[in-house]
């Protein structure tokens, strides 16, 4: 009765299921995403201006909207789990694995539907535009893979500690900075050039980030989540 | 099914919570695991179940003579206990499909029917476990551990929360389950004890 891959990934979704099912009772996440988001985006728009800077200063004023508005939220995946001690029917059920994917395409979800809200919204009241929307549209979700995948397994680490907000912002600097240079790089890249090629270093660098997390979270996991 | 326990101790820090504990228990069997608050029957039915590592010795799982990989092991087992919580926000019903989906139980919606009549818990179904009382939400803790139909139950503090009528239920879930499968419990209560055939106490 070993699992299968098949089975794994199915799992995945029910967990994955099951948490927009709380999300949808509690809508904890999706406030606290949306509600820093919003304000943070209001008050850097009223600080500045809306020609006080240039398009590489914005662009690296979206990313950081959204790094610090994820960290509002995407820690409460695995918070939850542990405040409600559920942490460990959830264990008892399921593989690791299966909890992992599911949580980490939840984060995804979340921090998509973060981004439809808050890019357009960015665009508008910023007064920003870019030259490539396709470059600009691969940085983002690229960039957002990198961050939920590294949000959902720092979630996991700091789920069992006593100071988890604090702590999941901490930690999540200099594992997501990688993510943030690149983030706010191809973006800037975006802003000016229309060729692909000129983007091909930030959305490599992107790429190749979100694969190594994912498969580091894959391949240890089961000892973040049972230790 | 066939679980064997050798040499296994638990320290917290510097505290040494189990001393090198040995057993074996096959299907048809039944063990009470007994001793004052703070000897550790927690620590070892987490230790059983793989929710805690032995700090030494270690636990196996054996099916027809084939040892399981830990990460197998939720496959055959449902734990009841009074740290295990099911999801509040949820129904009592979402929360059982939940488990019935990850553990692809066939006809599941005739099984949750039937255990839920079974545990006095009819017409609830549809109502968020935040509603229910405690005594509700341990019955439920029942459903949902036996809802798998698994091959080893452990029970920690079984018929803490329950009324006379809650801990009948039990009782006969407790004699049904040692008949041909595995049951492992930890209690201190007298009659709760009747139902090991044999008895773990630890000494604090």
């Amino acid at each position: 009765m070993e699992i299968s891959r098949l089975q794994s990934l199915r799992n995945a979704w029910f967990v994955f299921q099951k948490d927009v099912q709380q999300e949808f009772k509690t809508r904890y996440s999706v406030n606290a995403i949306l509600l820093f988001a919003i304000v943070t985006l209001f008050a850097v728009s009223f600080s500045i201006g809306t020609f006080g800077a240039s398009k590489e200063v914005k662009s690296a004023l979206l990313w950081i909207i959204l790094f610090f508005s994820s960290m509002s939220g995407l820690s409460h995946i695995f918070v939850r789990e542990e405040e409600k001690h559920t942490s460990d029917t959830l264990k008892l059920i399921c593989a690791p694995v299966s909890i992992f994917i599911g949580k980490l395409i939840f984060n995804f979800i979340l921090l998509l539907l973060l981004e439809i809200i808050t890019v357009p919204l960015f665009f508008a009241v910023m007064n920003f535009s870019v030259a490539s929307t396709s470059i600009f549209l691969s940085v983002i979700l690229l960039g957002s893979i990198g961050l939920s995948a590294g949000a959902t397994m720092i979630a996991a680490i700091i789920s069992k500690a006593s100071a988890k907000g604090a702590l999941f912002a901490v930690l999540s600097f200099p594992i997501l900075l990688p993510v943030l240079v690149a983030g706010i790089s191809g973006t800037k890249v975006a802003v000016i050039e229309t060729s692909f090629l000129k983007a091909a270093d930030e959305l490599q660098m992107l790429f190749a980030y979100a694969v190594v997390v994912i498969t580091a979270g894959l391949l240890l996991f089961d000892f973040v989540w049972n230790e | 099914m066939k679980i064997t326990a050798s040499g296994i101790s638990k320290y917290f820090g510097e505290k040494k919570i189990l001393r090198d504990i040995n057993f074996e228990i096959e299907s048809g069997m039944s063990i009470a695991i007994t001793g004052p608050n703070g000897s550790g029957k927690t620590t070892l039915l987490k230790i059983l179940c793989g929710l805690m590592r032995p700090t030494m010795g270690n636990i196996q799982y054996q099916v027809n003579g084939t040892a399981i990989k830990q990460e197998s092991w939720f496959k055959y087992l449902s734990l009841v206990g009074p740290y295990l919580e099911l999801y509040e926000e949820l129904s009592a019903e979402d929360n059982l499909l939940f488990l019935a989906r990850i553990k692809n139980i066939p006809s599941a919606r005739a099984k949750i029917k039937s255990l839920m009549e079974r545990v006095n818990l009819k017409g609830r179904e549809a109502d968020d476990v935040k509603t229910y009382s405690s005594g509700m939400r341990q019955r439920l803790k029942y459903v949902f551990a036996l809802l798998s139909d698994p091959q080893i139950l452990l029970l920690d503090e079984p018929t803490s929360n329950l009324d006379e009528e809650g801990i009948g239920i039990v009782y006969e879930i407790m004699q049904q389950q040692k008949k041909e499968k595995i049951l492992i419990i930890a209690t201190n209560e007298r009659q709760d004890l009747k139902y090991g055939d044999k008895q773990i106490a630890i000494t604090a």
